[in-house]
């Protein structure tokens, strides 16, 4: 009985999402996705959900736990092909192409599209070979000298080449916490991606080690698209031009952040952020 | 959204804070109405130690003010607040300056009509200003009244009143103006009398920015420096 109460609320919560409030297109848009749901198994965790992710803008996507902002962050760049059980329906595209159509290698939609996660995972190499790795396996230099140029300035982009370059051939794991995201940026940096995908980057991270990161989005961004998932609600007011809050599977609101930190259109997204019973 | 749900928040103490700061506006709001009354009263019934004691009585205004701005700066650096919760810290930040200011204006009444009875100086114009201090009273009532019960449509109604007290300070100060040049022995009290009207008129202005900022924390749109035909085509009641 308890269940089915409790069921009846989420039924009732989930029902009252109807379209997402908003523009979720923009005027200058890297990716666009359309009308996309995605399955696991028989269980839906997106229900069409439409929104553009433009040139040179970051946006970050909130949303309470199992709302499904990472599933769909993962979509961007198929990350979620190996999960067998997954099914992706609707229509994504990078600069008009199908993301999920019959041609598209998603070894090389991820080199376009890089995507850096919530625990820095860098590999048990050297700094260098962390961020040499992926232009090696893409073949993106032809000699040693060019390699060094895209590791330096890769390592220069991500601001952590002027503490490591004494020591380029240390572990990447002997960095710290902080330094090894970085290091996982510069990875990403260095296959020259378009657009550059981020899962909860700083949740691992100290205040200053964030900060860092947070100027280091800031950079980024006049040369990269970039969709930050956050449960940082600072965080998200402090990084991005665009909000978008996912809820129970839906997008329910998308805007400026100005906007939305500050005057939400939707009643649950004023909930969310302001700390109220959702 | 036109209610805030201050009660709503996970977090109980946020609850209580939040709470606190709205009440202690209102009562902050209702000690500076309580001095417009008594500065007038004290005016127009030539009575110095009523005066005199609207004068003394400011501080507890100021206290207050100060005492909000401390609680409203502790929530920005503790809580971070955001959307209505942030209007409402901000709206609370600027409605306690303008009340502030409004005490000023009342405390100075009270110091005139003190200096006026004391030396035995004629209040005149006494049915004109207790006129202009009638509007303004309500004025000022009604505005506390809107902000308390988030009342967006009260609120541009009220500030619309502002044009009549406009209009009757400036009979008034053309009154006086010509009394004046007539009668210059009594300039001293005359001054003193058009500091009065122009300090009631004054209380009108700051009236207005109250309303404005309740139209801010419940609707999110900073109506200042609009006009008051965009306002109402915007806001017109029905639409929400």
């Amino acid at each position: 009985m308890v269940d089915k109460a409790l069921n009846d609320t989420h039924q009732s919560a989930f029902d009252a999402i109807k379209e997402t409030v908003g523009e979720f297109t923009v005027a200058d848009p890297k990716m666009r996705t359309k009308n996309v749901d995605v399955f696991y198994g028989d269980k839906q965790a997106i229900f069409d959900v439409s929104l553009d992710i433009g040139n040179n803008e970051v946006i970050a996507m909130i949303g309470p736990s199992g709302c499904g902002k990472s599933t769909f962050l993962r979509c961007l760049n198929r990350m979620n092909d190996t999960i067998p059980t997954c099914r992706v329906s609707g229509s994504m595209s990078l600069e008009g192409e199908d993301l999920y159509g019959p041609n598209l290698d998603p070894v090389l939609l991820r080199a376009r599209v890089g995507m850096v996660f919530q625990k820095p995972n860098p590999f048990a190499k050297s700094i260098y070979d962390n961020v040499a790795y992926g232009p090696r396996i893409h073949g993106l230099s032809n000699n040693r000298a060019e390699l060094d140029d895209i590791v330096i300035g890769s390592l220069k982009k991500a601001g952590l080449y002027d503490e490591v370059k004494d020591r380029l051939e240390a572990p990447g794991t002997s960095l710290s916490g902080g330094q090894q995201q970085r290091l996982c940026i510069a990875r990403t940096i260095a296959v020259s991606p378009e657009v550059i995908l981020m899962d909860e980057p700083c949740s691992a991270l100290d205040p200053i080690a964030t900060a860092r990161i947070e100027e280091l989005i800031d950079e980024l961004r006049e040369n990269y698209a970039i969709a930050i998932v956050t449960h940082s609600m600072q965080q998200a007011a402090r990084v991005s031009q665009r909000t978008a809050y996912f809820h129970l599977g839906k997008l329910v609101e998308v805007g400026e952040t100005n906007h939305i930190f500050t005057n939400p259109s939707h009643e649950l997204t004023e909930n969310y952020i302001t700390g109220r019973f959702g | 959204m036109d209610k805030l749900h201050l009660d709503q928040h996970i977090s109980q103490q946020f609850n209580i804070e939040l709470e606190e700061i709205r009440s202690k506006v209102l009562a902050m709001g209702g000690l500076v109405e309580h001095q417009v009354s008594n500065g007038l009263t004290a005016l127009l019934e030539c009575d110095g130690d009523l005066g005199r004691q609207v004068a003394t009585a400011d501080f507890e205004v100021n206290n207050l003010e100060v005492g909000i701005d401390e609680d409203c700066i502790q929530i920005l650096a503790r809580r971070q607040p955001a959307a209505s919760d942030l209007r409402l810290i901000v709206t609370v930040i600027k409605v306690i300056t303008d009340l502030e200011r409004i005490g000023d204006e009342a405390e100075k009444m009270g110091r005139f009509a003190s200096e006026l009875a004391d030396t035995n100086q004629q209040v005149a114009y006494r049915k004109e200003l207790r006129h202009l201090g009638g509007l303004v009273k309500s004025m000022l009532r009604d505005a506390l009244d809107a902000f308390a019960r988030l009342d967006v449509d009260a609120a541009i109604k009220i500030a619309a009143r502002d044009e009549d007290i406009n209009a009757e300070y400036n009979t008034l100060s053309r009154l006086l103006a010509s009394h004046l040049m007539e009668d210059p022995r009594n300039v001293s009290a005359l001054l003193k009398i058009t500091w009065c009207a122009r300090a009631l008129e004054r209380i009108g202005d700051h009236s207005v920015n109250i309303c404005e900022y309740v139209v801010y924390l419940v609707k999110g749109r900073d109506i200042r420096h609009t006009s008051f035909d965009q306002i109402q085509a915007e806001f017109s009641t029905k639409k929400f």
